[in-house]
């Protein structure tokens, strides 16, 4: 029985070579053996400059370094600049009023539990090139120029799940 | 027994009080600037060994608290390779203010023996009031140890994020608020701040202490 599994495995090896070999670069840009030259790491966005959203309810990304800042059961690094009563001294963007809202709709006085952990959905930004391009197109430009040539059911068919412009973190 | 301790000092007194009769006054004057010397190097060489990070982080309540949450942060490491050690902040460079925090540290050896914090608990527990001792240290001496390598003449704005030079210009060179009112935390982890004022408080900000170029 081993033997005949030693055999298979054998047998099956040169299949297995050839069927990477055939595959050719994928994401990664080179063959399945041979290790990767770790890319760069990507810069961070910091110009403090806002970005357009690409549909009303994307959360609107960080355009400032985050290092260090603390956001846990402690304290809320972001709410120094970002709520309500810090925003007339900081001039910085007031957490938006759905943040106040319990998952019921009630208006809170603070900042509702389930909406504390601003990175759960804010992120900030950097340089990295995404490896596959973003095919996302805005409602407003689809509206203008008409549905994407595209094949159906590709990229185009889930627009709604594309990530910022700006390329991921 | 009491009569003895009191006959004991009477004779160290004699000692003291009594001319010298074998020794020479040469002899005694330069003995005496040698030895005080000796004794004045002595003293310097401990307390500078006690203003070392090596110093701090024998004890574990330093090495895993503090320490460990210093090692992420930008004081510790970052582009340039410049750091800043815990005496660094924490002790006052000035020899006169440093002798007052050392005096005030006794208190630290006091909790060292009496286990204070000696877990991680305890010191979770009195976190806050330990930062709150220090928050107030910086407050009072217009976070002197920031400024000993910050300083406001050297910041040169137009290489900072809008941001923070907006917020330098209008209440750091002002001298409204100091640069503890918003950097707190920034190189510990911070305890519960329910309650603490975090950021600018142009209302209760103390006056400047000339330091600041900006300053009116």
């Amino acid at each position: 029985m081993r033997r005949l599994l030693i055999t298979a495995l054998a047998a099956l090896l040169p299949a297995a070579a050839a069927l990477a070999a055939a595959e050719g670069p994928g994401l990664r840009g080179t063959s399945f053996p041979t290790v990767n030259e770790a890319p760069a790491i990507a810069k961070e966005t910091a110009d403090d400059v806002k970005r357009e959203r690409n549909y009303p309810d994307q959360p609107p990304v960080i355009p400032h370094n985050i290092r260090d800042y603390q956001l846990d059961l402690n304290v809320n690094k972001c709410l120094t600049c970002h709520s309500r009563e810090a925003t007339g001294e900081t001039q910085a963007p007031m957490v938006s009023a759905t943040h106040f809202q319990d998952r019921d709709g009630q208006t809170l006085g603070a900042v509702s539990p389930r909406r504390y952990f601003c990175t759960q959905c804010h992120v900030p930004q950097t340089d990295a090139r995404p490896p596959v391009d973003n095919m996302f197109r805005d409602v407003d430009s689809v509206m203008r120029q008409g549905a994407p040539a595209e094949p159906q059911g590709g990229h185009a068919a889930a627009p709604a799940k594309a990530p910022a412009k700006g390329g991921g973190r | 027994m009491i009569a003895k301790i009191l006959g004991w000092a009477k004779g160290a007194w004699a000692l003291v009080t009594r001319p010298a009769t074998h020794l020479g006054l040469g002899f005694l004057t330069l003995g005496g600037f040698v030895a005080g010397v000796i004794w004045w190097g002595g003293f310097n060489t401990a307390l500078e060994v006690t203003n070392t990070e090596a110093f701090c982080i024998g004890c574990h309540e330093m090495r895993e608290n503090v320490y460990a949450e210093l090692k992420t942060t930008i004081h510790f490491t970052n582009r340039s390779g410049v750091r800043a050690t815990c005496p660094d902040c924490h002790v006052p460079h000035n020899w006169s203010d440093k002798i007052a925090r050392k005096m005030q540290a006794s208190k630290e050896v006091w909790g060292k023996i009496f286990g204070t914090i000696d877990t991680r608990e305890k010191f979770l527990e009195k976190r806050l009031e330990l930062a709150q001792h220090e928050w107030a240290r910086l407050k009072a001496n217009n976070s002197l140890e920031c400024r000993n390598c910050h300083s406001a003449e050297s910041m040169d704005i137009t290489r900072q994020g809008a941001r923070a030079a907006n917020m330098h210009e209008t209440y750091l060179f002002t001298g409204q608020a100091t640069c503890i009112d918003c950097h707190k935390g920034i190189a510990h982890r911070l305890p519960d701040m329910k309650g603490v004022p975090v950021g600018p408080q142009p209302g209760v900000a103390q006056a400047p202490h000339g330091t600041s170029p900006h300053g009116g």
